[in-house]
């Protein structure tokens, strides 16, 4: 499976994200932000950094590169998108995700491992996971509170879009276990369609014993053998 | 580019000429440039004329402690430099060293401290920026940083301004450069109040093959200003750094520069592409003195000449005049040296990263640092006088009557008074100090890069080398009170902590950067402190076999006329061979074994426990016997390569218990308990909370345990069992021969982890 990875000016884990999709099994390729075509490939991925410095907002810069118009076409066309912490941001800045990420409660940046609550396991990026799995993985963000009006959070919950939530070890989505003041401990979601998701938390560097766990792996599995059962979408 | 009517061969005489509207070279002025008499003398005498002011600026500059080490360069040449693999020492943008598999580590450290007093969010987020472009000058990807900070006391408030905003820019340049910051130190001492410490430490790696030097090579290359705009900030940064600090400092807030991550990782980038292609032969961070240094020091480097026209600079506001042009230290900016005919591929790649690049000047053969302005010359000096001919100064150092009064205090009564030690060990345990740094940590991205195998919290950093079995480990180390009390016996205990650090983790220690923050150097007491420690830290790094590659000197840390704790931050790498051999400081199982290698003293001189209780730095520190030391480590690294032991720590600030404490508390949200049994026949306060060296705390399984004593054995080195890890619902438990130290583990979690956070609680930054 082919995966454009694109770089933006200020992106730092595109690098990251690149290794583990070889790890995994696909094919990766960067795609410099000023291109116009993503060329012909089965899934794209916006890395995490700091795009353009963060100047203006996180991740709203970005949105005006080129390349974004093409992202929004392969997205339209049901093409799975993944958006991780700036790439979330990102994909919330062009409209392709309702929300948008404040900053941190704390006011500081919050690097540390999270755990997360798998909220559907129906999804073509979490179907190789068991409902209410507990994951751990690390975050590495000054924004990542994760807003939305009451309206969108009811939908997005109706319609089982919110993949992801911080939990305590026990599953619990208590206050202590999130780690940024997230909407009801909200830390990743999906599209309307399905295809599109974003999450703050960083899967690519949980994919290795050696990194302190291995639990972001079986999302990529997922999302790479997607495409023999693209049909479903 | 103009070129120059008469080359004379000679490399001295020369005719550049005032410009409309220098001032005068007067007494006044030239003491103005921190320049003495005598260094202006032979000034005159190298230029055989009077300097132009344009000049004057431009040897302030080079000849500044900062960039000059006047006071020091002597002193250093002590140090050992050289072993078989060091690739690079001293006197480049970063040391290099042969790691194996065709892979080189490049590795420096460097302070801020000056411009992090005045202002703590930009002073160290551009600390980090320069120390990113002196490792990946040398032409190594940046894969870690680690920092020292050393600050007053939390309690006072400017203290927690400047330490928030130090942190918040430390981790806002890391994070958004990309590189994991995976350790460092943080101490609290009033002594640094005013004048904190900020020393950041980079590692980077390389192909042995891609390594470049900051060198003006080949005459008629080109030499190209490469990234941000020259402007009027930072102005005289190198000669703000070494002076004192005072009242007066605060108005020099524009001699800070101002820091752009972004633009930095774009460079980084950028210059990691010119390098791999080919297309420069020499690259340097215009740092300290901006564009002076980094022409004048490749110059002097290569034996060659520069000329470079101030014209053709882009800068960021019109009417600026070479002197400022000179002088300015705006930051994320380098000097590149481009082949001849390179100059479009080497501006192609630029302008892919978005980035600006001018040729302002060339190589050429006369040996002269020359400026023009346009057709005027209004600089022309010999390079090599100019960065090799700085005076150098060795002074009578005295050891302060104060400070050895302190020393010789008779401490029995500490030793002898017998408190509650579970009262005693939990305010220990609450001294920021000793207490978790995980709110500084947290704000800094530990992760990204995919590679960081131990992240900060432990005893040494580490990152893998991906590819390879092997990964890279490091650690920043210095006790400041040690050092005050004895500069020898502190240093060499700061290099002996390092080796101890790293070993615990499995690395192999190989080599040190040092960063030396010390107060004026023209007084005597201070010159006795440096004195002492460099010769500590030489007789400790001949015996360790870690060279010292490089670092930096950081004098005149001092505030209204009172100096810091001498502080010599050891940066130390190491090399683990095999990833599988990490061991990390926690403890692992309830039914482990916990043994203790090394001997415990009677000694309580600079400890923690003295500080807290008393708040006094006195007493003779710790005493390092070096070859115990290395048998120590060498027994202790050889265990963990035959996989006999689950964890390991250091014994250092806080003493066992607090070491034991670390231990129980390593893997944060589920601690273990303690139940250890001392029988040792001293005093117990010392036994319990005393600093001494050499003592490793390891657990392993109950079944090895009679092959790890048999191995200390065979190393020579005292190892006995001491107790056993039980469940965390137990208690931490420490008895000894007429006391018991025993506190729940909640209550113990709670004061290491909470201490540092409550305290910043509501503490803003920039």
């Amino acid at each position: 499976m082919r995966v454009s990875i694109i770089t933006f000016p200020g992106s730092n884990c595109d690098y990251d994200l690149f290794k583990c999709v070889q790890l995994v099994g696909g094919e990766p390729q960067f795609r410099w932000h000023r291109e116009q075509e993503l060329g012909d490939v089965d899934a794209v991925m916006l890395p995490g950094g700091f795009s353009y410095g963060d100047h203006l907002r996180a991740g709203a810069i970005a949105t005006m590169s080129p390349i974004m118009d093409a992202v929004k076409r392969f997205a339209r066309d049901g093409g799975p998108v993944l958006g991780i912490c700036n790439g979330f941001q990102m994909l919330c800045e062009a409209g392709l995700l309702e929300g948008a990420l404040l900053r941190n409660r704390s006011l500081l940046f919050a690097s540390q491992d999270v755990l997360l609550r798998v909220e559907n396991t129906s999804s073509i990026f979490t179907q190789d996971y068991v409902p209410k799995q507990i994951l751990r993985m690390p975050i590495a963000h000054a924004e990542g509170n994760y807003y939305a009006d009451t309206k969108t959070l009811d939908r997005l919950e109706a319609e089982g879009r919110v993949l992801f939530r911080y939990t305590d070890a026990l599953g619990e989505a208590t206050d202590n276990a999130n780690p940024n003041g997230s909407a009801r401990s909200i830390a990743g979601i999906l599209n309307e369609a399905g295809n599109v998701m974003g999450m703050m938390p960083h899967p690519e560097r949980a994919v290795e014993d050696i990194l302190g766990s291995m639990d972001g792996f079986d999302l990529f599995k997922a999302l790479l053998s997607h495409r023999s059962r693209l049909g479903a979408v | 580019m103009t070129a120059r009517p008469e080359d004379t061969g000679t490399k001295t005489i020369s005719n550049a000429t005032p410009r409309e509207g220098d001032p005068p070279i007067t007494t006044k002025l030239v003491e103005e440039h921190g320049l003495s008499a005598a260094e202006y003398a032979r000034i005159l005498d190298i230029l055989g004329r009077e300097p132009t002011f344009t000049e004057l600026g431009v040897f302030s500059a080079m000849w500044s402690e900062h960039c000059g080490y006047k006071n020091s360069k002597r002193l250093l040449r002590l140090l050992p430099t050289t072993a078989p693999w060091v690739i690079q020492g001293p006197g480049e943008n970063a040391g290099v060293i042969d790691i194996g598999g065709g892979l080189a580590l490049a590795f420096k450290i460097e302070s801020h401290n000056h411009p992090s007093a005045v202002e703590p969010y930009q002073g160290a987020a551009t600390g980090v920026g320069g120390i990113l472009r002196d490792v990946f000058t040398m032409g190594a990807r940046p894969i870690a940083v680690l920092d020292s900070l050393h600050f007053g006391d939390l309690n006072s408030g400017r203290v927690r301004y400047l330490f928030a905003g130090v942190v918040k820019g430390i981790g806002d340049y890391g994070n958004c450069v990309g590189i994991p910051n995976i350790g460092g130190e943080v101490f609290f001492h009033r002594g640094y109040e005013g004048n904190p410490v900020v020393n950041a430490m980079c590692l980077g790696l390389m192909k042995v093959e891609n390594l470049i030097k900051g060198e003006a090579e080949g005459v008629g290359n080109f030499l190209m200003a490469v990234g941000a705009r020259t402007g009027r900030d930072g102005i005289h940064g190198a000669t703000f750094a070494s002076e004192e600090l005072s009242d007066d400092s605060h108005a020099s807030r524009p001699q800070v520069q101002v820091g752009d991550p972004f633009t930095e990782k774009l460079l980084l980038e950028a210059s990691l592409e010119l390098i791999k292609g080919g297309h420069i032969t020499g690259i340097q961070d215009m740092g300290a003195a901006g564009i002076t240094s980094s022409a004048a020091e490749m110059a002097g480097r290569s034996g060659n000449g520069v000329e470079i026209d101030m014209n053709l600079v882009p800068v960021r506001e019109p009417g600026m005049t070479p002197y400022e042009i000179l002088l300015s230290e705006s930051q994320e900016r380098m000097l590149v040296v481009a082949k001849s005919g390179s100059e479009k591929s080497v501006r192609d790649i630029l302008t892919k990263w978005e980035l600006e690049a001018e040729e302002i000047g060339r190589v050429t053969d006369d040996g002269l640092f020359r400026v023009l302005e346009g057709d005027r010359v209004v600089a022309e000096i010999p390079s090599l006088p100019l960065t090799e001919g700085c005076p150098t100064y060795e002074r009578e150092g005295i050891e302060s009557e104060e400070i050895r009064e302190l020393r010789s205090m008779d401490l029995t009564r500490f030793s002898e008074e017998v408190p509650d030690h579970s009262e005693v060990f939990m305010k220990l345990m609450a001294s920021p100090n000793i207490a978790s740094k995980r709110w500084v940590y947290r704000q800094y991205d530990t992760t990204v890069r995919t590679n960081t195998a131990i992240r900060p919290g432990g005893d040494a950093g580490v990152v893998r080398l991906r590819g390879t079995r092997r990964a890279v480990a490091a650690t920043t180390d210095c006790n400041g009170r040690h050092v005050y009390l004895n500069p020898r016996v502190g240093a060499m205990g700061a290099v002996a902590e390092a080796a101890r650090n790293l070993v615990c983790v499995g690395a192999l220690p190989t080599a040190i950067t040092n960063n030396l923050n010390f107060g004026n150097p023209l007084k005597s007491h201070i010159y006795y402190q440096f004195r002492e420690a460099v010769l500590g830290m030489s007789e400790a790094c001949k015996l360790f076999e870690t060279p010292v590659t490089g670092g930096n000197v950081s004098f005149y840390n001092e505030t209204d006329g009172v100096a810091i704790l001498p502080t010599p931050v050891i940066g130390m790498v190491g090399v683990v061979e095999d990833v599988d051999h990490l061991t990390s400081h926690a403890f692992q199982n309830a039914g482990d074994v916990i043994l203790l290698l090394g001997n415990n003293t009677d000694e309580l001189g600079g400890s923690e426990y003295i500080q807290v209780l008393e708040g006094l730095v006195a007493g003779e520190p710790p005493s390092v016997d070096l070859l115990a030391e290395r048998r120590l480590q060498h027994a202790v690294l050889a265990m963990i390569q035959q996989n006999l032991l689950h964890s390991a720590h250091d014994v250092s600030d806080g003493g066992l218990a607090c070491a034991l404490a670390e231990s129980a508390l390593g893997q944060e949200e589920s601690p273990l308990g303690v139940e250890v049994t001392l029988h040792d026949d001293l005093p117990t306060t010392p036994l319990l909370f005393g600093e001494a060296h050499g003592r490793i705390i390891t657990s392993c399984d109950p079944g090895s345990v009679d092959e790890v004593l048999r191995r200390a054995k065979r190393h020579g080195v005292p190892c006995r069992s001491i107790g056993t890890v039980v469940p965390g619902k137990y208690n931490f438990r420490i008895a000894g021969k007429d006391t018991i130290l025993e506190v729940d583990m909640g209550t113990l979690s709670q004061l290491f982890f909470d201490t540092i956070p409550n305290l910043m609680d509501g503490a803003s930054s920039s």
